[in-house]
C-alpha cells in the first residue's frame, strides 16, 4: 500500500444552523419514554432504533450496518420556545450591547466599521489573531448612546449570568434576543468576527436541539438485568418532558406567567445539558445526589476526553504491581512474576527454523508456563488457545506465516516505568527474569533514576510487540545505556546505602581475609580471576586485604586518582600519605591507596564508575556494578552492620562542652540585644537596625549549633578509636551512605534554630510566641531555638516550635510538587515535537528549524565530564602516567 | 526647575552595543547554498521582523536571509540564520 501524505490545511469551526440540525437528523424525538414494557425501544423516543445500533446482532434501521460499522445517527428535538446556548451567552451579551436595538446595525459610523473591516482583513492575511480587533470594536460600540444609522436611543443592557439579558429593567426573552441577532446584516456580522457561511449570530439561540446518537450515550445493562441509562439520556428526557409541557400549555392558552416559568425551566435543562458546572446554576443531580456528567464534563479536565482518551490512552500488553528489591539480579534485569509472564505475550512469526520451538509454546497453552495465549492466522484472525478444543489439529495447521503470541520468557526486552515520569530514565528497557511470587523485582542500583523505594511503590511494565521497537529499546533504552545522566554528565545509576558503607568497610586498611574467605567473596560476586600474591603471611597463613580483592573487579589497565568523600579538605593535601586514607590511587587496575565510598561508585557521585563507563563502555560498567554490589553486600552481610541510639552517646565531657557553647551563645545573644537597646549595635548596610539584630542573632545561634556538631563528631570519632568499636551512624554519614553530619549533630548535640519562612519563629501572640514568655522577649529560647538534641528529647516548648518548623516543611513539599508538576506539563506540551535531526538541527514536525545546533555546541551533556567539555587536568594526568610507564 | 534631557536614539549605533550580535545579509548565492544544505524552504527558517532595528540598520529586505553570529558560552561562537518577514 502506498501511503499518500496528507496535510491538514486548516480547521474551521462554525455553528450548526437549525436547518442543518434538521437535515442531519433522522428522527424527530417526541416522547420522553425510552423502552416499552417488553423492553423494545419506542419509535420517536430517545432510544429510537433509527439513532443507531448498540445491541450486537441487530442491524441499524437507518444505514443497515451492524454494531461496529454503524456510526450512529442524530435525531432532534423541536423546542417549543427558543433558548440561549450557555456557551455563547457571553458573546451574545457583547453583541447585543454593540448593535442598535431598532435597526440592528453596529453602533458605529460607517467609516469606522469599514476601518475595522480593513484591519480584520489584514490580520487574517498575515495570520494574526482577529480577537483583539473584534474586542476593540465591542469596546468602542458599547459606549455609544445613539444609533448613528437610525438615530434610535440605546438603552442599557444588563447581562445576568448565566443566560438572562435585561434591557432597562425589561427582561429580553430568547425570542427577543434572537430577533435582534437576526437583524444583523451579513457584512456587520463579519466585522464582529463571524464567518456567516458557517455561523450566523442568531444560531447561538437554539430553536432545535440535536439529539446525539445512542452510540454516544449507550445504556448499560446491570447484572440484575436492569437497564441503566447514560447521564446524557437522563438529561435529554428532562428536556423533552419540559418541552412537551411547555408546548401543551402554550396550545391550551395558559397564563403568561406559567409559560414563562416552564420556559425558564427548559432553559435550565438545556443549560445543564451543555454544561453542568455553570456558575450560578445549581447542578442537575442524579437520584443518588451525584451531579450529572453532561457534555462539557465529558471533555474537560484531567479525566476528560482530551487528557485521558486523546493525549493518553490505556494500553494492552502492560502490567502493574508492587516492586521489591533483589540484589541478585543484574541492573539490566527485572523480575517478573510468573502470573504476569503468563498474561503478557510477545508475537513470534512462525518460520521453518523456529516452527518446532514455537509449537512447544502452543502445546503448553495459556495455563502452563511457558506457553502461548493466541495464535494468529496469516489473514489476521486470532484464535484464543483457551478456547481451542483440539490442540493437535491446530498444530497441524500451524505453518510459516502464522504468528504465535507466546508468554514472556527470560531474556525478553520489556519497558519498565515508574510515575511520575519526570525524565527519560523513568522508562528504561529491562531483560525479563521470570520469578515466583507476585512482585516485580529490581536491582537496587536502579532505584535512583526511577526514584523508587519499597514502601509500597508500584511500577508498570510494557511488553514490546514489534521488532523495530525491540531493537530500539535494546540499543537506546537499556538500563546500562542510561548510567550516565544527561542532567549532569555523571552516573545516576550506582550504589546506594549498604553498597557504600559496605565498600567503605571493605576497603579499610587492616581488613584482611583468608584464602577461603577471599574465594568465597569472589565466587559470590561472580568473578573468575586468579588471586594475586597474598599481602602478608602470618603464622604460615596467607592473608588478602580488602583492597586487593576489590582490585580484581577493576579493569586491568585503569589509572585513576581522586579525593574520596571522606576527604577532610586539609589546607595542604598530603596526597598518598593521607592519614584518613581519603586519597584514592588506582594504578594498573590496582587499588593502592584510599577507601571506596560514595565518590567511587555511588549514584550521582561515583568518580570511579564514571571513569569506567566513559573509558570502557557500558558493558564493562554494568559488569562492574553488578559484581561490586554483590561483593560488598556479601561482605557487609557476613561482617554485620547495624546502628542504634547508642551511636549518639557522648561522654560527659562532650556534653559539658556543648552546654558551655550553648551558654556562651545565649550570652552573646543577650549581649547583642543589650547593644541594640543601648543603640550601639552597628547597622549592616541595606538593613534596618531590627533586621541587623535578627541577622546577627541567627548567625550566632547557627555558629553555636555548628560548633556543638563539631564537638559531637570529634568525640564520636575519639570514642570510636579509643574503644576500637566503630560508630555505624558516623560511618554512614562520612562515607555518604546515608544521613549527614547535620543529622548526627541534631541527634547527638543540639537541634538548633527552628525557622518559619526563613526567620526565627515570631508568630503567635502579640509581641511573643507563647504566653510563657514576656512580651518583647527576643532571646534564643523565646523564638524557637532548640537547645536539646533529639536523643535528650525536646522540652514541651521546644517541641511546639519544632512542630511549627516541621509543618512548614511539609506544606512546602506539597506545594512544590503540584507547582513543578504543572510547570513540567506546560513545558512538555510546548517542546514535545522538537527533535534533533541527523544534520544536527533542531526542528519541529513541520521541519521548521528552531536551533541550528542544539545548545549552540551540539554537545551531549551525558558524555561530558560533569558538564565540562574537556577536563584538561585529567588528560594531562593520563599522559603523564603513560610517559612514566 | 524641571530638567529635560532628550536622548537622541537615532544617533546611537546599536550595532556597536556589546549585547547586539553581528548581523549580515547573505548574498543570493550564499542563501541558495544554505537552503540547499539544510534542504528547506525559506518558510522553515526562523523569522525576524523587517522593522527590527538591526534589520533596518543593515537595510535588509523582506525575504533576505540574515546570518547572526553571536558569542556563546558553550560553543564560543554560534551562527543563527533568520529570514526577514514583513509584519
Amino acid at each position: 500500500m502506498r501511503i499518500i501524505p496528507k496535510k491538514v490545511e486548516g480547521i474551521k469551526f462554525g455553528l450548526l444552523s437549525p436547518e442543518m440540525i434538521r437535515k442531519m437528523s433522522e428522527v424527530k424525538i417526541v416522547t420522553a419514554d425510552t423502552y416499552d414494557e417488553d423492553g423494545y425501544p419506542i419509535e420517536g423516543g430517545l432510544m429510537d432504533p433509527r439513532l443507531g445500533v448498540v445491541d450486537p446482532g441487530l442491524r441499524c434501521k437507518t444505514c443497515g450496518s451492524r454494531v461496529g460499522d454503524c456510526p450512529g445517527h442524530f435525531g432532534r428535538i423541536e423546542l417549543a420556545r427558543p433558548v440561549i446556548h450557555v456557551g455563547y451567552a457571553k458573546l451574545i451579551n457583547k453583541i447585543l450591547r454593540s448593535i442598535c436595538r431598532a435597526c440592528g446595525r453596529i453602533l458605529l459610523p460607517e467609516e469606522k466599521i469599514e476601518a475595522y473591516r480593513q484591519e480584520l482583513r489584514r490580520a487574517k492575511r498575515i495570520g494574526k489573531s482577529e480577537e483583539p480587533i473584534v474586542e476593540d470594536l465591542f469596546k468602542a460600540a458599547r459606549v455609544v448612546k445613539k444609533c448613528p444609522h437610525c438615530g434610535e436611543e440605546q438603552l442599557d443592557i444588563k447581562f445576568e449570568k448565566p443566560t438572562t439579558f435585561i434591557e432597562d429593567k425589561q427582561r429580553l426573552s430568547p425570542i427577543d434576543v434572537r430577533e435582534r441577532l437576526e437583524r444583523i446584516t451579513d457584512t456587520d456580522a463579519e466585522v464582529m468576527g463571524f464567518d456567516v457561511a458557517v455561523a450566523r449570530p442568531e444560531w447561538m439561540v437554539l430553536t432545535v436541539l440535536p439529539v446525539p446518537p445512542v452510540t454516544v450515550r449507550p445504556s448499560i445493562t446491570l447484572e440484575s438485568g436492569e437497564r441503566s441509562e447514560d447521564d446524557l439520556t437522563h438529561k435529554l428526557v428532562d428536556i423533552i418532558r419540559i418541552n412537551q409541557r411547555l408546548e401543551e400549555n402554550i396550545e391550551a392558552g395558559a397564563p403568561q406567567l406559567i409559560i414563562e416559568d416552564l420556559w425558564e425551566l427548559l432553559q435550565y435543562h438545556v443549560t445543564t445539558y451543555f454544561n453542568n458546572e455553570v456558575a450560578g446554576v445549581p447542578p442537575a443531580r442524579h437520584r443518588s445526589g451525584r451531579p450529572l456528567k453532561t457534555l462539557a464534563q465529558r471533555l474537560k479536565g484531567k479525566e476528560g476526553r482530551f487528557r485521558s482518551n486523546l493525549s493518553g490512552k490505556r494500553v494492552n500488553y502492560s502490567a502493574r504491581t508492587v516492586i521489591s528489591p533483589d540484589p541478585n539480579l543484574s541492573i539490566n534485569e527485572v523480575g517478573v512474576p510468573e502470573l504476569i509472564a503468563r498474561e503478557l505475550t510477545i508475537p513470534v512469526i512462525v518460520t521453518p527454523m523456529n516452527i518446532e520451538h514455537v509449537k512447544k509454546f502452543v502445546r503448553n497453552g495459556p495455563r502452563k508456563y511457558p506457553g502461548a495465549n493466541y495464535v494468529e492466522r496469516p489473514d489476521g484472525a486470532r484464535l484464543s488457545l483457551a478456547r481451542v478444543k483440539n490442540i493437535d489439529e491446530l498444530l497441524e495447521k500451524l505453518e510459516p506465516g502464522w504468528k504465535v503470541h507466546r508468554h514472556l520468557i527470560d531474556g525478553d526486552i520489556v519497558l519498565f516505568n515508574r510515575q511520575p515520569s519526570l525524565h527519560r530514565m523513568s522508562i528504561m528497557a529491562h531483560e525479563v527474569r521470570v520469578l515466583p511470587y507476585k512482585t516485580f523485582r529490581l536491582n537496587l542500583c536502579v532505584c535512583p533514576p526511577y526514584n523508587a523505594d519499597f514502601d509500597g511503590d508500584e511500577m508498570n511494565l510494557h511488553a514490546i510487540q514489534g521488532q523495530e521497537a525491540r531493537a530500539e529499546a535494546r540499543v537506546l533504552m537499556r538500563v546500562q545505556e542510561q548510567i550516565l545522566s544527561p542532567r549532569f554528565g555523571g552516573p545516576i545509576i550506582g550504589g546506594i546505602h549498604d553498597h557504600i558503607s559496605g565498600a567503605y568497610l571493605f576497603t579499610q586498611p587492616g581488613v584482611r581475609f583468608t584464602r577461603e574467605q577471599a574465594f568465597h567473596l569472589l565466587y559470590a560476586s561472580g568473578i573468575a580471576k586468579p588471586l594475586p600474591e597474598p599481602a602478608y603471611v602470618e603464622d604460615g597463613r596467607e592473608y588478602y586485604t580488602g583492597k586487593q580483592i576489590f582490585s580484581l573487579l577493576l579493569p586491568e589497565d585503569l589509572d585513576l586518582t581522586y579525593r574520596a568523600k571522606v576527604c577532610r579538605k586539609c589546607e595542604v593535601c598530603k596526597e598518598e600519605a593521607c592519614e584518613y586514607d581519603a586519597y584514592v590511587v588506582i594504578r594498573n587496575g590496582r587499588l593502592e591507596k584510599g577507601v571506596m565510598d560514595e565518590k567511587s561508585f555511588g549514584a550521582f557521585a561515583g568518580e570511579l564508575l564514571d571513569r569506567i563507563v566513559k573509558d570502557y563502555g557500558t558493558d564493562k560498567a554494568r559488569e562492574f556494578l553488578d559484581s561490586v554490589t554483590k561483593l560488598v553486600i556479601n561482605f557487609i552481610t557476613w561482617r554485620g552492620f547495624s546502628t542504634g541510639i547508642d551511636d549518639e552517646d557522648l561522654p560527659r565531657e562532650a556534653r559539658e562542652r556543648i552546654a558551655e557553647i550553648l551558654e556562651e551563645a545565649d550570652r552573646k545573644v543577650m549581649e547583642l540585644i543589650r547593644a541594640y537597646n543601648e543603640n550601639i549595635l552597628e547597622q549592616l548596610p541595606g538593613r534596618t537596625l531590627e533586621e541587623t539584630l535578627e541577622m546577627r542573632i541567627m548567625q550566632v545561634l547557627s555558629e553555636a549549633r555548628d560548633k556543638t556538631g563539631e564537638i559531637a563528631n570529634e568525640y564520636l570519632e575519639r570514642e570510636e578509636r579509643r574503644r576500637k568499636h566503630e560508630n555505624s551512624a558516623r560511618i554512614m554519614a562520612v562515607s555518604g551512605a546515608r544521613g549527614s553530619l547535620l543529622n548526627l549533630t541534631q541527634m547527638a548535640a543540639c537541634v538548633g534554630q527552628q525557622a518559619v519562612r526563613g526567620e526565627r519563629i515570631k508568630r503567635g501572640y502579640s509581641g511573643r510566641t507563647l504566653p510563657h514568655f514576656k512580651v518583647g522577649d527576643i532571646s534564643a529560647s523565646a523564638k524557637g531555638f532548640v537547645r536539646s538534641s533529639y536523643k535528650q528529647g525536646l522540652s514541651p516548648l521546644e517541641f511546639f516550635f519544632h512542630n511549627m518548623g516541621g509543618r512548614e516543611g511539609l506544606v512546602d513539599t506539597a506545594v512544590r510538587t503540584s507547582q513543578s508538576g504543572y510547570m513540567q506539563r506546560r513545558l512538555i506540551n510546548a517542546l514535545q515535537d522538537l527533535k534533533v535531526e541527523y544534520d544536527s538541527t533542531v526542528r519541529d514536525t513541520r521541519g521548521v528549524i528552531v536551533e541550528f545546533r542544539h545548545g549552540e555546541d551540539g554537545a551531549d551533556p551525558s558524555r561530558t565530564d560533569w558538564g565540562q567539555m574537556v577536563n584538561v587536568k585529567k588528560i594531562v594526568q593520563r599522559y603523564a602516567r603513560k610517559e612514566a610507564a | 526647575m524641571r530638567l529635560r534631557k532628550v536622548v537622541r536614539l537615532r544617533r546611537v549605533d546599536i550595532s556597536k552595543h556589546e549585547l547586539v550580535p553581528k548581523h549580515e545579509v547573505l548574498s543570493e548565492e550564499e542563501a541558495r547554498r544554505l537552503l540547499e544544505e539544510l534542504n528547506i524552504s525559506r518558510g522553515q527558517l526562523p523569522k525576524i521582523l523587517k522593522n527590527d532595528p538591526m534589520v533596518q540598520k543593515i537595510k535588509a529586505k523582506v525575504g533576505d536571509i540574515i546570518k547572526i553570529t553571536r558569542k556563546s558560552k558553550t560553543a564560543g561562537e554560534s551562527v543563527y540564520y533568520r529570514v526577514v518577514v514583513g509584519e
